[in-house]
C-alpha cells in the first residue's frame, strides 16, 4: 500500500505506463532489463520501484498494448519473459505523448509568468 | 481473452507472474554481486529490498485480472468448503438437520401451493363459479358439502334467464356397471348436464362435447371417455369414437375422449355420460346437481348472485313438485344464490389446517436456524482469536462478516438442495397416505414456484444464522478483544448471552408446538371416545352394488335379489350377519333428508323439520353392531307385506316423545298423501357424518316401500346399496372373493364396489384430523428434539470452557454433586424462562387452532402442565448428560493446562 502511494506521488498516473511503451517501442525487453533501461534514459533521475512495474506490466498486458513471449536471453542464458509492444500501443503511446506533450505545455504556460515574475 | 477463458487461465498467469519476479529477482542479485561485490545473500537481501513486499506485488499484480468482490466471495466460498470438509461432523449435523426443516416446508409449501395457490386446470379459471344455494330453511340438506345442491329445474332456469353467466352446467358424480367384458366392472361415471364442458373449455382430445341432443333422454344414447379409461380399456386405440359400450346394460356410443389430466372438477372419472333431462317430467325437486357457470366478463360474483336471486320465484312459478302441492312451499327454505369462485367450494375449509401445519413447520425450521446459529457460535468462539487478529490486521468488518455469511449462506443453499430430495420423498410419502379428503391431493408437485419457495428460505435461513455471529462478532465487538485469552474471555456471562436467549427462544417454541400437538391427541381421543353407532369396526366389511332399472325393471325383484345375497353371504364362514343399507355411516351418502309428521302434532301451517332418512334390510343394524334401544328389527315379512313400520333414532324418539319406550307403537308419516308408519323400533344414534358431527335424527325405512310421490310406480326398491358382513374374516382377500362368488351366483352382472371394513371408512372419515396430528406431532417431536439437543450443546459447551474453573473449585474441595447441580440448575433455569414465554405464546396459538380441536378446550389445563413438565425432564437430562463430565476433570491437570 505504502509502496504505491508514494510512486504514484512522483510520477502521474500512467507516466509509467507511458515510459514502458515508449521502452518497448525502441526495443522488446523483459522485466528487468526494463528498469535498467528507464534509468539510464533518465540518467538516474527517475527511480522506478521495481516492484510497481510488474503491476502496470499486467495492466498494459490486459488493455493488450504489450504482448509477452517467453525466450531464454542470451546474455544471462535464462528463461525471461520478454515484452513487445502492440500496434494498439503503439497508437496508445502515441496518443498519450500528444496529450502529455499539451499538459506539459499547459502547465510551462502556466508556470510561465509566474517563474518570470520571480527572476525579475 | 473472454473473462470465461481468464477464469480458467488465470492460474498459469499467476505462475508466469510469480516465476517472471523469481527471475527478477535473480538478475539484479546477480547484477549486484558483479557490479558492487556483494556476497550472494547479501546480493539478494539487498535486492528483496529494492523490491518491496514480494507477495503484496504478487498479490497487486494478480488484482488486475480480477474482478475484485467477486473473485474474493469466490475465495471465500472455496476456503468455506475447504473448512467444511476439515469439520464433517459439524458440516453433516448441520447440513442434515437443515435440509429436513427445509425439506419439510418445502413439502409443506408444494400442498399449499397446488391445493391453495394454483389455479384450477381450465382457462381463464377465475371465472368459473360454483353455484350452491343458501337455504337456512332446509336444515341438514343444505347443510351437505357446503350448502344447497341445484335441482335440474333450476339449472334450465338459470340457464334460460340468467343475464351473468356465459354458460352454465350442471353435474354430478355418479357410478356405473359397464358390462360386456369379461368381469363387469364398476366405472366412475359421473352424469353431466350440456353446457359443463363448455364452461370448463377443455376441448376434448378426440372427438366432440356433449350437445343439448345428447340430454334428450329419448335421444341417442352416447358416453365420453376419461384419458385413463381409454388407455386402459381401449389400449388408446384412436378409432375408439362411434363405438358402442354397454352402461348400466344400455348401449352407448362414444363419441369423445376427454385428454389427460382433465378431471371434472375434483372428480377422477371413467366415464361421462349425459344427464338425462326430460323437460315435462321435471319437477322443482331434487337438489341432487353441483352447478358450475362462467361468468361474462366484467360481471362480479355479487352481481351474479343478485341475478339469480331475482329467478327464484320464477324457478317456483315454472315447475311444481306435482298436481296438488304447493309450488311456493319452498319459500320457507328462504333460498337464496351463494355463488363462490369454484375453486373456493373445491378447497373448501382445508385452508385452516394447512396454513396451520405451514406455520408449524415454519416454526420448526425457525428452531433448526437457532440451532444452527448455535453451533456457529461455537465454531466462532473457537475461530475468536483468529478473527480477533485478522481485524488487528486491518481487515475490515465489512470482510469478515462476508466471509461469515459466506459460510452460512453456502450451509443454507446447500441444506436447501438437500432440502429438495426430502421434500420429493416427504411429498410421495404424503400423496400415498394422503388423507383422503385433502382436496386435489392428485395435483401436488414440486414445481418450480416451490423450488423457488426452497431457494429463498434456504437464502433467508442462511442469513438469519449466520447474521447471529456477524452481530456477535464483528459488530459487537470489533477488534477490542485481541488482549483476552480465550479462556478468561470465555467465562464472561457476555459472552453466554447470545446462546442462551437462543435456548429460551428454542424451549419456547418447543412448548407451542408441544401444547398445540397434545391438543391434537387429546382431540383425536376425544373422537374416539365418541361412540358412532356402530361396534367392532374392524370385523364389518362393506361392499356396494348397483342393481339398475335397464338391467331389473321390477321392484319386488330387485329386492328379493338383494335378500338372496344376503342369505348366500350369511352361508359365508365365519360371518355372522349380513344386512344392507342405502348408506352406511360415514360413507358421504345421504340418500334422502324429508320432512316427518308425527301423529297428534300441530305444525300450525308450518311444515316439520327435515329428517335423515335411510332405508334398511332386515338384520342391518345387528351387522353393524347398532344397538337397539327399544322396540324390535324389520322382518323380511315386514318388507315384502310392504307393512307400515319405521325405526327411529334414540335422538328423535326423546326428542319427540321424551324417551325411547314412548315412542313404540306412535305413527310418523311423509306427507299428507302417505299412510301412518307405526315406529316399531328405536336404535341408538349414528353418527352419519363423522364422530365429530352431531348424530342427526333418523328414520329408518323398509328397503321397500310404497313410494309417497310415484302414483304409477307405487313400489320402489332400493337399487344402490351397500352391505355390512360381520365376520372376523373381513378385509381379507379370501372372504371378498367368497361375497363375489355368492353375488355372482346370484345374479353375475352385478359387480361390488367399494370394497371396504368400517374401520376404513371411519379411518378416513378421521383422516383431516389425523393428519394435523401426525403433522403437528412430526414438527413438535423434531422441536422437542432439537430443543433438547440445543440446550445439551449449551451445558456440555459450558462445562468444556469452564475445565479450568472446574478444577480450582474441585481443588478447593467443592463437592462434584454440587458442581454438577451447578450445570443442570443453569440449564433448568433457561428452561424455565422458555417454559414462560412460551406458555404466553402457546395460549394465543391455542386461540388460532381452536376450530380444529374437539372435546378439549384450547387451555386444556392437562396440555399446559403436562409439557411445561416434560420440557423441563427433558432439559435435566440433557444437561446432566455433559454436567457429569465434571467428575472426569483432574483437578491437577485442568490447573496445569494453563
Amino acid at each position: 500500500m505504502e509502496n504505491s502511494q508514494t510512486t504514484s506521488r512522483d510520477l502521474f498516473p500512467g507516466a509509467l505506463e507511458m515510459m514502458i511503451l515508449e521502452s518497448l517501442r525502441r526495443q522488446p525487453a523483459h522485466g528487468y532489463a526494463l528498469v535498467q533501461h528507464i534509468q539510464q534514459r533518465s540518467n538516474n533521475l527517475l527511480q522506478v520501484e521495481e516492484g510497481s512495474l510488474y503491476p502496470a506490466l499486467q495492466r498494459l498486458l490486459k488493455a493488450k498494448l504489450v504482448k509477452a513471449e517467453w525466450t531464454v536471453s542470451p546474455a544471462t542464458n535464462r528463461r525471461v519473459r520478454v515484452y513487445q509492444i502492440t500496434k494498439n500501443g503503439l497508437l496508445h503511446l502515441e496518443r498519450e505523448i500528444s496529450s502529455f506533450d499539451r499538459m506539459l505545455e499547459g502547465i510551462q504556460m502556466v508556470l510561465g509568468p509566474q517563474k518570470r515574475n520571480a527572476n525579475s | 481473452m473472454s473473462w470465461f477463458d481468464r477464469m480458467f487461465r488465470r492460474q498459469r498467469l499467476y505462475d508466469e507472474l510469480s516465476e517472471e519476479l523469481r527471475e527478477h529477482i535473480e538478475e539484479k542479485t546477480e547484477q549486484l554481486m558483479r557490479i558492487e561485490g556483494l556476497s550472494r545473500s547479501e546480493a539478494r537481501q539487498a535486492a528483496l529490498r529494492a523490491f518491496g513486499n514480494l507477495t503484496l506485488l504478487e498479490e497487486k499484480s494478480r488484482v488486475v485480472w480480477q474482478w475484485s468482490t467477486l473473485e474474493s466471495i469466490f475465495a471465500d466460498l472455496k476456503l468455506t468448503l475447504r473448512r467444511l470438509r476439515r469439520a464433517p461432523g459439524f458440516a453433516v449435523i448441520v447440513l442434515l438437520t437443515l435440509a429436513i426443516g427445509i425439506g419439510a416446508n418445502t413439502a409443506v409449501f408444494s400442498v399449499i401451493n397446488s391445493v391453495l395457490l394454483k389455479p384450477l386446470p381450465y382457462p381463464g379459471s377465475n371465472q368459473l363459479l360454483g353455484l350452491r344455494l343458501d337455504a337456512p330453511g332446509a336444515g341438514g340438506l343444505a347443510s351437505i358439502s357446503n350448502g344447497l345442491a341445484v335441482s335440474p329445474s333450476m339449472y334450465l332456469t338459470f340457464a334460460e334467464h340468467n343475464r351473468s353467466f356465459q354458460s352454465i352446467g350442471l353435474w354430478s358424480p355418479s357410478t356405473a356397471n359397464v358390462t360386456g367384458i369379461e368381469q363387469p366392472e364398476w366405472v366412475q361415471a359421473d352424469q353431466v348436464s350440456d353446457g359443463v364442458l363448455q364452461t370448463l373449455e377443455v376441448p376434448p382430445l378426440l372427438g366432440r362435447w356433449f350437445t343439448p341432443a345428447d340430454q334428450d333422454p329419448h335421444g341417442s344414447k352416447t358416453a365420453m371417455l376419461s384419458y385413463g379409461y381409454w388407455q386402459r380399456r381401449f389400449g388408446g386405440d384412436r378409432s375408439v369414437i362411434g363405438r358402442a359400450i354397454q352402461v348400466d346394460a344400455q348401449t352407448r356410443t362414444i363419441v369423445g375422449v376427454m385428454p389427460r389430466g382433465f378431471r371434472m372438477v375434483d372428480n377422477d372419472f371413467d366415464l361421462l355420460i349425459p344427464m338425462a333431462i326430460d323437460r315435462s317430467k321435471l319437477k322443482l325437486a331434487p337438489f341432487c346437481c353441483n352447478g358450475i357457470g362462467r361468468l361474462k366478463p366484467g360481471v362480479s360474483i355479487a352481481q351474479a348472485n343478485a341475478d339469480i336471486a331475482r329467478l327464484i320465484p320464477l324457478w317456483m312459478d315454472s315447475w311444481s313438485n306435482g298436481p296438488g302441492t304447493d309450488p311456493h312451499w319452498y319459500e320457507h327454505w328462504k333460498i337464496a344464490p351463494n355463488f363462490r369462485l369454484l375453486k373456493s367450494q373445491v378447497i373448501g375449509d382445508i385452508g385452516n389446517v394447512l396454513w396451520v401445519v405451514m406455520a408449524t413447520i415454519g416454526i420448526v425450521l425457525l428452531i433448526v436456524c437457532m440451532n444452527v446459529a448455535n453451533l456457529l457460535l461455537v465454531r466462532a468462539e473457537s475461530r475468536h482469536q483468529e478473527l480477533s487478529i485478522r481485524a488487528a490486521l486491518g481487515a475490515g468488518r465489512a470482510r469478515i462478516a462476508r466471509e461469515l455469511l459466506v459460510e452460512s449462506v453456502v450451509l443454507g443453499l446447500i441444506g436447501g438442495a438437500l432440502g429438495v430430495g426430502v421434500a420429493a420423498a416427504g411429498l410421495r410419502l404424503l400423496v400415498s397416505i394422503g388423507p383422503a379428503n385433502l382436496p386435489r391431493l392428485s395435483e401436488v408437485s414440486l414445481d418450480a414456484r416451490s423450488i423457488a419457495f426452497t431457494f429463498v428460505i434456504s437464502l433467508l435461513s442462511g442469513l438469519l444464522f449466520g447474521s447471529l455471529p456477524v452481530w456477535k462478532y464483528v459488530f459487537l465487538r470489533g477488534s477490542a478483544r485481541l488482549s483476552g485469552s480465550g479462556r478468561t474471555a470465555s467465562q464472561s456471562r457476555e459472552r453466554h448471552r447470545a446462546r442462551n436467549i437462543l435456548v429460551v427462544i428454542q424451549v419456547a417454541m418447543a412448548l407451542v408446538l408441544l401444547v398445540c400437538a397434545l391438543l391434537m391427541v387429546r382431540t383425536f381421543a376425544a373422537l374416539h371416545n365418541v361412540d358412532p353407532g356402530f361396534a367392532d369396526a374392524p370385523h364389518i366389511q362393506t361392499v356396494s352394488t348397483w342393481i339398475p332399472d335397464q338391467l331389473i325393471t321390477d321392484e319386488q325383484t330387485v329386492t328379493r335379489i338383494e335378500n338372496n345375497i344376503i342369505d348366500k353371504f350369511s352361508a359365508i364362514p365365519g360371518v355372522t350377519s349380513a344386512g344392507f343399507a342405502r348408506a352406511v355411516p360415514m360413507d358421504g351418502n345421504e340418500p334422502n333428508w324429508d320432512n316427518l309428521f308425527v301423529q297428534g302434532k300441530n305444525y300450525e301451517g308450518n311444515n316439520p323439520p327435515l329428517r335423515f332418512f335411510n332405508y334398511v334390510s332386515p338384520s342391518y343394524f345387528n351387522a353393524m353392531g347398532t344397538r337397539f334401544v327399544a322396540g324390535r328389527d324389520f322382518t323380511w315379512t315386514d318388507i315384502y307385506n310392504l307393512n307400515h313400520a319405521v325405526i327411529v333414532s334414540e335422538n328423535f324418539a326423546r326428542e319427540t316423545w321424551g324417551s325411547a319406550s314412548a315412542a313404540i307403537g306412535k305413527q310418523v308419516r311423509q306427507s299428507s298423501d302417505t299412510p301412518w308408519q307405526d315406529v316399531i323400533g328405536v336404535v341408538e344414534d349414528v353418527h352419519v357424518r363423522g364422530v365429530d358431527e352431531e348424530a342427526p335424527a333418523t328414520i329408518y325405512w323398509p328397503t321397500m316401500l310404497r313410494s309417497p310421490y310415484e302414483p304409477k310406480a307405487p313400489i320402489t326398491a332400493s337399487r344402490f346399496i351397500t352391505f355390512a358382513v360381520r365376520s372376523d374374516r373381513a378385509g381379507t382377500a379370501s372372504l371378498l372373493s367368497e361375497m363375489q362368488q355368492a353375488v355372482s351366483s346370484v345374479n353375475a352382472n352385478l359387480p361390488l364396489a367399494s370394497v371396504q371394513t368400517m374401520q376404513e371408512i371411519y379411518s378416513k372419515s378421521l383422516a383431516r384430523t389425523s393428519f394435523t396430528l401426525v403433522m403437528l406431532g412430526i414438527a413438535a417431536a423434531m422441536a422437542l428434539a432439537l430443543g433438547i439437543i440445543g440446550i445439551y450443546g449449551v451445558i456440555s459447551y459450558a462445562v468444556s470452557q469452564r475445565t479450568r474453573e472446574i478444577g480450582i473449585r474441585l481443588a478447593l474441595g467443592a463437592q462434584k454433586r454440587e458442581l454438577r447441580w451447578m450445570f443442570v440448575r443453569s440449564a433448568l433455569v433457561l428452561t424455565g424462562v422458555g417454559v414462560f414465554v412460551g406458555l404466553g405464546a402457546a395460549v394465543a396459538v391455542a386461540q388460532l387452532i381452536r376450530t380444529l380441536l374437539f372435546g378439549v378446550s384450547p387451555l386444556d389445563p392437562l396440555s399446559f402442565v403436562v409439557v411445561p413438565v416434560i420440557l423441563v425432564l427433558a432439559a435435566a437430562f440433557a444437561s446432566f448428560l455433559p454436567a457429569s463430565r465434571v467428575t472426569t476433570v483432574n483437578p491437577v491437570d485442568a490447573l496445569r493446562a494453563e
